[in-house]
Parts: structure tokens; sequence; C-alpha cells
């Protein structure tokens, strides 16, 4: 602080200086407050925000219920864009996909994820090395892994070694290339890769569960199952929210490890409903269709999250 | 009763293994990058390298290669891209966030709440608008446009990061810089922006990893230009390169290889920005 404004002080003598009691800050507080002078510090982040997030998203609905190219003009058309939809079998497909995806996805990163947690959550000597090395892909990139992924189910890769070597040459396939498999394929790409992301979310959470706890029940005669049904789950209830809740938002907007690794194919097997949406906005120029489609996709996240939020919080009233 | 016993002995060899099973694709990715191809094809994936070559990363990276440029120019356009996003995030961020969190007036909780809302709005819908909207002001295809859009997009994420962690920052400090006559203005610069540099360090950490990894939004809006982000640049070579599994993965290697140094020296930080940034 330079000298000049230390010997300004405007502020002396205000009331501020008797009001001091020591308790903790609270919004009642005058000392220290910003009132409305100082709102403009906040305008070019709410402006870019409004701009880049809201009338984005708000004309996009818009679009969704014309006929626009990208192009010159367009019509209202109502919801003919959405009828559209549910006539074509493969965007019907496409959106089945991408809820056995997002089920998928929200199951078995939450169930391994916390399995994980438990098992690296004290005791083990080598818990944290086995953490970092666990959470390292998440911080990759889903176009990259997805790549060496896609050498592990190549016909001449190390899947299909394996299977040879333990004498199940029969299973051997192109794994991607199969109508059946291909979506279990992306399916483990994207678990094997995000289950140290929910490790850690519920490792935050298991760090809130006192060992005196566990332990006073365990005495009490309590096993394992018990002890973690009515002790570890409650009190862990705030990280299964928040877990859950992203897991599934982020299997439900699966994009990038479907491009990676099957473009959509065999045969629209892996379309999902981000996959759709870019092809028949950017490859197709259907602009006004593909802005239907991911109003579908948008109220899809929307319902999911809202109903997941209200069905995790509810039950022990934490909140977070 | 939480001793080290037989049973723990076992839990730990079992998620050792478990471990070093899930580390086995970056194995495969490294033994395979110093392969030759006709090795790929005719060796276990899992066996390492016979004679280990260099020779697939110096046919991508060597200045004689027709690709060489591409790469290393989609390296320093994302490098461009996640140091500007990250700029912009922590400067708005911060100083919006921090008006919100001091101001208890009706308009500031509103407007935060703006903010909240936007975290979990799904980006799909919004992103054919802003597409068409960035063409006509000429922002497609460059990398301002790009910084000035990844900051929008993670903006309610930032504001949330800093509106926490001031909201739990006493306002001790502030006070008596400002009896002492300090300008809210130099409150702010002096004191509070020094402070805040944990929530800062989360903010780069997410919002980097997310603009640093991001697919989608590059491929539409840098499609066709010079300027291509490394996952962009990479699922194009990739598609040239049809089965060259060795370059493919060394391509892969090289562009992790920036994310993985940097997460060797602060996994703490990461793991402690994914863990708390998202949840308070």
């Amino acid at each position: 602080m330079s000298a000049s404004t230390r010997t300004v002080d405007r502020n002396a003598g205000t009331p501020a200086r008797a009001a001091r009691p020591p308790q903790p800050s609270t919004a009642r507080r005058r000392t220290y407050k910003m009132g409305h002078g100082y709102w403009w510090w906040a305008l070019p982040a709410v402006i870019l925000m409004l701009g880049v997030v809201y009338l984005s998203t708000a004309s996009g609905a818009f679009f969704a219920f014309t006929d626009w190219t990208g192009i010159g003009s367009f019509n209202f058309i109502g919801f003919d864009n959405f009828v559209r939809i549910t006539q074509n079998p493969e965007l019907v497909g496409a959106l089945i996909n991408t809820l056995l995806l997002a089920a998928g996805f929200l199951i078995f990163t939450n169930v391994l994820g916390l399995a994980f947690a438990i098992a690296l959550n004290r005791g083990l000597k080598t818990r944290y090395l086995l953490r970092t090395l666990l959470f390292m892909p998440v911080v990759l990139s889903p176009i990259a892994v997805s790549f060496v992924w896609k050498f592990i189910f190549a016909y001449e890769g190390p899947l299909n070694q394996f299977l040879g070597a333990v004498g199940l040459k029969n299973l051997q396939q192109v794994w991607l290339a199969s109508p059946t498999l291909a979506l279990g394929c992306v399916l483990v790409v994207m678990v094997w890769q995000n289950i140290g992301f929910t490790m850690v979310l519920y490792l935050a959470g298991l760090a809130t569960v006192p060992p005196e706890l566990e332990e006073a029940a365990a005495l009490d005669g309590a096993g394992a199952w018990t002890r973690f049904r009515t002790i570890v789950v409650p009190m862990i209830q705030p990280s299964i929210a928040i877990a859950s809740t992203l897991s599934l938002i982020q299997g439900l907007r699966v994009f990038d490890q479907v491009l990676a690794l099957t473009g959509g194919g065999p045969g629209g097997a892996t379309e999902t409903l981000a996959t759709e949406v870019y092809k028949t906005t950017f490859v197709y120029q259907q602009f006004g269709f593909g802005a239907a489609m991911a109003l579908v996709l948008s109220v899809i996240i929307l319902i999911f999250a809202i109903a997941q939020q209200a069905a995790t919080r509810d039950r022990t009233g934490i909140g977070d | 009763m939480f001793q080290y016993t037989r049973r723990t002995l076992i839990l730990e060899i079992v998620m050792i293994v478990v471990t070093l099973l899930m580390l086995l694709p970056f194995w495969i990715l490294i033994v395979t990058s110093f392969k030759t191809l006709p090795e790929v094809l005719s060796s276990p994936a899992l066996a390492p390298p016979t004679a280990p070559t260099f020779d697939n990363f110096s046919t991508l990276l060597s200045p004689e290669s027709s690709q060489s440029a591409g790469i290393i120019q989609a390296l320093l356009t994302s490098i461009l891209i996640t140091v500007g996003s990250i700029i912009g995030l922590v400067v708005l961020g911060s100083t919006a966030a921090y008006v919100l969190a001091r101001s208890t007036r009706k308009w500031s909780t509103r407007t935060f709440f703006l903010f909240a809302i936007a975290i979990i709005l799904p980006t799909q819908l919004g992103t054919l608008p802003l597409y068409i909207g960035a063409k006509e002001v000429g922002l497609v295809g460059s990398p301002w446009g790009m910084m000035l859009i990844y900051t929008g997009m993670l903006l309610p994420l930032s504001v949330f990061i800093y509106a926490g962690f001031f909201r739990r920052l006493p306002r001790d400090y502030e006070e008596s810089a400002t009896l002492d006559g300090a300008s809210r203005f130099q409150v702010f610069s002096r004191v509070v922006f020094p402070l805040m540099s944990p929530a800062t360090g989360t903010v780069a950490i997410l919002a980097g990893l997310i603009v640093w990894n991001d697919f989608f939004t590059s491929l539409i809006f840098l499609s066709g230009s010079a300027w291509q982000t490394l996952p962009v640049a990479m699922y194009n070579y990739v598609g040239s390169l049809v089965s060259q599994w060795n370059l493919i993965f060394a391509l892969v290697l090289v562009s992790m290889l920036p994310i993985l140094i940097f997460y060797v020296f602060a996994q703490r930080k990461f793991i402690q920005g994914f863990a708390g940034g998202l949840k308070s």
C-alpha cells in the first residue's frame, strides 16, 4: 500500500470501527459490503455469459421450430421437426443408444468408483499412489484415450490376442464392427476413463465419515454390509448426489468417444443424440432439424438432472 | 480395529493388481509407439519392443515430415487458447464473483442464480446459433473467438467456484485495508487477489483441462481453418493413417505428454480441484 493512499484515509471516522464484535462475518455486518456502485465489476462476465449461454440457447430453441438451413429465410413449421424425429428409426435408435450408454455409464462408474474409493479410503500403504494412478485417465483427452482403445478392440489388437492365448479363438472378432457389441465397447472406454473421477468424489465424501462411528458400530456387532448401509451411505449422500448427476449428464452428452471409436457405425449402431446433432447440423446443414434434436437432448438432460437431484437429495435433507 | 491385518494385505495386493490392469492401455500405448509396424502386427501387444525405435516420433515430428508443422502448430494453438481462456476466466470470473458474493442486494443474488443455472444448462443447443453469430462477426476459425466462447461457456463454473471461496473468506482483511484508506479496487487487487490463489488454482485446472481436451467445440468452430487444436488435429490425422498403429500411438503419446507432465507435478492439486471444485 502506498503512503499517499494511507494519509488520505477517507473512511476514518465512520461508525465501522465501533461496530466490530468478534463474531464471524455475516451478511448483517455493515463494515465491508459492496453496494450498487460496483455492479459494473460483474458486467463483462454477465454480458458474456448471457450471450454465450442464454441468448444462444434461447435462439437454438427458437430454430428448433423452423426449417432453417443456415442460410436465407425460414418458415415456422411448428412441431414438424419433432414428429420427423419420432418417425426416423435411426434417430429413435440414437435416442435409445444414448439412454443405454448413459444408464450403463451411471451404474458402472458409480459402483466401481465407490468400490475403489472404499478400498483406497484408509489402511492400505499404497493408497495415495494407487489413487494417483487410477485418476490419471481422467485428465486425458477422450479422443486420445479412444484411439488407444480402438487398437485394443481391433482385429489384430490385444483383446483378440488374449482370447487366442486362452483358447477362446472362436470369440475373436472385429469388436467395433459388431452391431451388437460396438455400443458395449464404447461404454467400456467411457467407464475406464471416468472411474477415477467418481472415485475421487466418493473419497471426498468418505473422508467426512468419522472412523470412530464405524468402530462403535462394529463393537455393537454390526457387520461390514450393515455399517456400509446404515452409516456410510447416509453420510456420503451429498457425494452420491453429485457423482451420479455428473456422470448421468456426461453419459447423455457422449460424443468424442463415439466419433473416434466407431464414427456412429456400424450401420448407425452406436449413433447417439450428440453425434446425430453434429451430423445433421454441421455435416448435412439442416440447422432447424438439428436444433430440434439438440432441444430434445437438452430437455432430456435437464429432466434427468433435476429428477436426479430431487431423488438423491431429499432423503436426508443434508442438501450440499 | 483398523489395524494392518492379513485381510488388509490381501486387499492391498488385489488393488495393486487391479490398478496395474487398469493401466494396461498405457503400457500398450508406450510399447507400441516404439515398435515398427511389422512388429506391431506380429508381436504380442504387451511385449516390449525387441529393438526400440524412435522412427515413429521422428517421422511425425522431424521438420522433413509433412505432418510435423501441423502437429506443432496444433500444440501451440491448444496452448494459446487454453492459456487465454484461463486468463479470461480468472479475471472476469473473480471480479464478478467478488461483487456478487460481497453484495447483499437483490440483484446480486438474482445474477448469481443465473450463473448457477447456466452450469447445468446443456451446451449443445446453443452451439449452433453461437456458430452462426460468431461467423457473422468473423470469429469462426480464429483462436480469439475460441477464447471468447470458452470463457463465456465456463464463466458460470468459474464464478461458482470463486463465489464459494469469497463467501468463506473472512472480511477482516478487507475491512482493515479499507480503514487504512484503500479504495475498493486496491482492496481487491492487493488484498483479495493474493488470497484467492487456491480458488484460482481450482479454476485454472478444471477449466484448463476442459478447454485443453475439448473436441466438439473446436471441431465446429475451427474446422477448415489453419488453427487446429490438438484433439482435432489428432482426429483428422489419425483418419489418414489407417491402422498404422505405431504412428498413431506415437502421435497419441506426444499429445498426452504435456498434460501428463503437468499431472505428475501437480496431481494433488488436480485431485483436490476435481473433488472440491465441483462439490461446494
